[in-house]
């Protein structure tokens, strides 16, 4: 079989994904992300109008009522409408607002959904998000060093905010909402592409105690070039699965499988190229992995 | 002998197959729309007469039910309905027929067959974005209610330090009490006596030029006690006011540390529901009137517990204090072992009350519970269409009237009760009356029944169209194996849903995306095996040795990959609320489940199919055929 050089390209790679890390982070930090509700806060009202709506006539009769900073959008087809009120707004005007785009119109409106978040329960969600992201990258690095050893660690942690930083900038590119649901795809996100580094690096543990004479860029080739059939057969399925929930899933999972589509395919990458450089950069080598001799051993000399 | 399972590891795969199908099998009857009626009070009987003029009114509005049956010993009933388009319809009929001493709940009625019920199968429960419903989420006002707690604390140590005769300036300084003193042994007696009164509070002394100052300080942890305390009285209160709501399978939870989340499915009129959540319940403290007193100055009225029913008593009209006087009331027992009550009132309260109870020692005091009601009333609007309109009253009844035995303060005992049951009931009741901090609405989600309905249809279909494609796929990719695997990945969909069933848990859209990314990622693990089998067929390994060693192999890396996720799954679980927590059990279960249906299930399949026989070929694609190598061993 041949093996394919990795590790020849990783500086195009290390390139590619600086350029992309940059564009993430500099959107993040000039667009921001467009949050959702649950996270600023606010009144969220859904109605399906009996015929296709028109949404000026709704903007003027919000206006007239006196709901300053209303978004009027049309959700899914012309029918569903979304009216979205800013924080400050009280628990009670999303139903009243109902009533009064009701009276106003002669066709059927049905309720859809009302949501009310408060402010104080976005900012927390915020926060208690980014806790869980880095808790969660803690342990794992934790697991991870237990298990294999640090650089391994290190690297996994490397790659995993890699994606997490890599779908955030896509988010804030591209505009789309980032509600909670779209955190829950970023944590499933992690937990995909930790799935794939694991693989990858148990793989790399492996090679590097049995292949001898051939240096740690060697071995990491041989292991990604054994491991690719693989991380790309569960990619491929994972995304199938994916695209069928972002076409047919609808309006409220759509954020959802969008993140997670964007996550596994940047997943599979980071695990291969994030991962695996990161390990050579740090100079991995066979004394890392070696099996310990019986613990104890060694010690007894300590005891006088 | 090679590949082949001992019997008892294939019966325990197939026990386990069962054992999911089984659980997994309630889901697939749909439940029937339905009505529930239950008597307002808890005291109230449902019987056979009451039930055929339910069945009566809604024959007369050609609305089509059946399987009527009287529950839990005639505390409810259930009628089921044909159309579940009517059952708003049928609801108003029923309310308005009954009258307002029964509360009819829609309802969805399981249709789980008997020889399912019996070994405890039921249907997963939807969440409300699945079956429509309202979602609140309460706080309790945690600074309102330290700051009540701290009166109280000013207000005792004011009385307590007047009773002792030391003299001093005591007001509040933030969150702390400030105390000042002439002299130093004032300060010191004056801290002995609000340790001694307060062992809780932190007391620190500070000298300040010519005055002596003493600062105590609520503690955190006396802060924590108290919107504690304020969150549980807030939670039961809530309790008891979600099933006059009628609705069949409220949720009242509390989540962390000051918030209450209460879940309605089935309710649309969000204003009704929080016009009842935030409704007030009071107290009234009164005399009871003197035989000769004239008409125009008391006012007759009922006792509230079942066993003094009818009983009345007449009481003054002047009121003494109200139930938000009331800062705490604790059921116990007196030196005799007898229950009581001990109250405690704040500062005003307890003036008040030693005011008018100085005078009247050896007269009765009675205590009103009130509560704010609705009386439905049908009217006929411009339209001419008939409305339900819905007036509020109050209700006032009498909880117990005591004899007063001396000159009552701040604290004070009510004795002479019953039983125990009853001394609690009383002290409910009476820090009912005063919520012990206010609560607001934090959150609120509303979802129509018409979506909820739409998201299960999406995402049984986004389901179905990611498991036909990973089917395909994986029979195309792996041939026979692949056959294995997918059979491997059904049994665990249907081993998910067992036992998600079986937990009890709630199923969530978010969690269904869970079962489609399940679906996804659980054939990693066959991936990783089949993997390893060709690799070792390419390294020339007998197909025999090449199974066994291809799943010995890589189940190290199948646990360690999934270990990991498994942490990422249960912080999800850890921080999230609702819909996401739904999806974090079912990622969980899914690991899990997939985990013993990839290396158990198509292990068994496969020894089954290949297993203790001489084998050629593996149909595994791939090597087998033409031998096309896109993967090799390197050791």
């Amino acid at each position: 079989m041949k093996v394919i050089p990795f590790m020849k390209w990783r500086w195009i790679a290390i390139a590619i994904s600086a350029v992309a890390l940059l564009a993430a982070i500099g959107s993040l930090s000039v667009r921001q992300l467009n949050w959702g509700l649950d996270f600023t806060g606010g009144t969220l009202v859904e109605v399906a109008y009996s015929d296709s709506a028109d949404l000026s006539a709704i903007r003027a009769v919000l206006d007239q009522e006196g709901y300053e900073g209303a978004v009027v959008v049309s959700f899914g087809t012309d029918k569903d409408v979304l009216v979205r009120l800013p924080d400050g707004y009280s628990d009670e005007q999303g139903a009243l607002m109902v009533d009064k785009l009701r009276a106003a119109t002669a066709m059927d409106i049905e309720l859809r959904r009302i949501e009310f978040v408060g402010p104080q329960v976005g900012e927390e969600l915020r926060d208690d998000g980014g806790i869980a992201m880095l808790t969660a990258l803690g342990l794992v690095m934790l697991y991870v060093a237990f298990r294999f050893q640090i650089k391994f660690a290190l690297g996994a942690v490397i790659a995993l905010a890699h994606d997490v930083i890599f779908t955030l900038g896509f988010f804030s590119l591209t505009g789309l909402e980032f509600d909670l649901t779209v955190l829950a795809a970023l944590l499933a996100v992690v937990g995909y592409s930790l799935n794939d580094t694991i693989v990858v690096s148990d793989r790399i543990r492996e090679n590097l105690r049995k292949i001898r004479r051939a240096s740690p860029g060697e071995v990491i080739d041989v292991s990604l070039t054994e491991t690719l059939g693989r991380t790309l057969v569960t990619s491929l399925t994972t995304l199938l699965v994916l695209a069928a929930l972002a076409l047919f899933g609808g309006e409220m999972i759509f954020g959802f499988a969008v993140a997670l589509l964007v996550g596994v395919a940047v997943g599979t990458y980071s695990s291969m190229y994030v991962a695996a450089t990161t390990l050579l950069q740090l100079g991995v080598n066979k004394e890392d992995v070696m099996v310990p001799e019986r613990e104890g051993a060694d010690q007894d000399g300590l005891i006088p | 002998m090679i590949n082949r399972y001992p019997l008892w590891k294939n019966l325990l795969i197939l026990i386990v197959a069962l054992s999911g199908f089984y659980y997994a099998a309630p889901n697939l009857y749909a439940p029937d729309p339905a009505l529930q009626i239950a008597g307002a009070s808890s005291s109230q009987q449902i019987d056979d007469r009451l039930l055929s003029r339910a069945q009566n009114a809604l024959d007369e509005a050609g609305i089509g039910f059946f399987g009527e049956v009287l529950q839990n010993q005639g505390k409810s009933a259930l009628i089921r309905l044909n159309d579940r388009e009517q059952q708003l319809r049928a609801q108003s009929i029923l309310s308005r027929e009954l009258g307002d001493g029964f509360i009819v709940a829609l309802n969805l009625a399981p249709t789980t067959p008997d020889w399912l019920m019996e070994g405890g199968a039921t249907p997963m429960k939807l969440g409300l974005d699945l079956s429509g419903g309202v979602h609140f989420k309460l706080e309790v006002d945690v600074a309102a209610a330290a700051e009540r707690k701290l009166n109280q604390y000013e207000t005792g140590i004011q009385k307590q330090l007047r009773e002792e005769r030391i003299r001093g300036r005591i007001s509040l300084d933030g969150s702390k009490i400030a105390m000042q003193f002439r002299t130093e042994a004032d300060r010191e007696s004056a801290r002995r006596e609000v340790a001694d009164l307060y062992p809780e509070l932190f007391l620190d002394r500070v000298d300040e030029g010519e005055t002596w100052s003493l600062y105590a300080e609520v503690t955190e942890q006396t802060i924590k006690e108290v919107v504690d305390y304020a969150v549980t009285q807030n939670l039961t209160t809530i309790r008891n006011r979600v099933n006059e709501l009628g609705v069949s399978e409220p949720l009242v939870q509390r989540q962390g540390s000051n918030r209450i989340v209460v879940e309605l499915p089935g309710i649309q009129d969000t204003a009704e529901a929080k016009r009842i959540l935030g409704k007030v319940a009071n107290l009234e403290f009164r005399l009871v009137a003197e035989a000769n007193a004239p008409i125009s100055e008391r006012q007759r009225f009922e006792y509230r517990s079942a066993e003094r029913g009818g009983m009345t008593e007449w009481l003054e009209r002047d009121v003494i204090i109200t139930g938000e006087s009331v800062s705490n009331a604790q059921a116990g027992f007196d030196q005799n072992g007898q229950p009581n009550v001990s109250i405690s009132l704040d500062g005003e309260g307890g003036m008040l009350m030693s005011r008018a109870t100085r005078a009247n020692i050896k007269r009765r005091m009675g205590v009103l519970f009130i509560e704010r009601k609705y009386r439905t009333r049908y009217e006929q609007d411009e339209s001419g269409e008939e409305i339900a309109v819905r007036i509020p009253y109050d209700e006032k009844k009498l909880l117990t009237a005591p004899v007063i035995q001396s000159a009552l303060g701040a604290q004070f005992q009510i004795t002479g009760l019953d039983n125990p049951g009853e001394s609690s009931e009383l002290a409910l009741m009476l820090r009912a009356g005063a919520l012990a901090a206010p609560i607001t609405f934090v959150e609120e989600r509303t979802v129509g029944p018409s979506l909820g309905a739409e998201n299960i249809q999406l995402g049984m279909k986004s389901v179905q169209v990611g498991l036909a494609l990973v089917v395909v796929f994986m029979m195309l990719y792996y041939r026979v194996f692949g056959i294995a695997a997918v059979i491997a990945l059904s049994g665990n969909l249907v081993l998910l849903v067992g036992i998600m069933s079986l937990l009890g848990a709630t199923l969530t859209l978010p969690g269904i995306a869970g079962i489609v990314l399940t679906v996804g990622m659980a054939v990693d693990a066959n991936v990783l095996i089949f993997a390893r089998i060709r690799e070792e067929i390419r390294s020339g390994s007998p197909p025999q040795t090449a199974i066994a060693q291809g799943f010995d192999r890589a189940i190290v890396t199948i646990l360690d990959a999934n270990i990991t996720t498994l942490i990422v799954a249960i912080i999800l679980y850890a921080i999230g609320t609702g819909p996401i927590k739904g999806f974090a059990v079912t990622l969980s279960v899914g690991i899990i489940t997939s985990m013993f249906s990839s290396i158990m299930g198509t292990r068994a399949l496969i020894n089954l199919i290949y297993g203790g026989r001489r084998v050629q070929t593996l149909a595994i694609g791939g090597v087998a055929g033409k031998a096309t190598a896109t993967e090799g061993a390197a050791g």
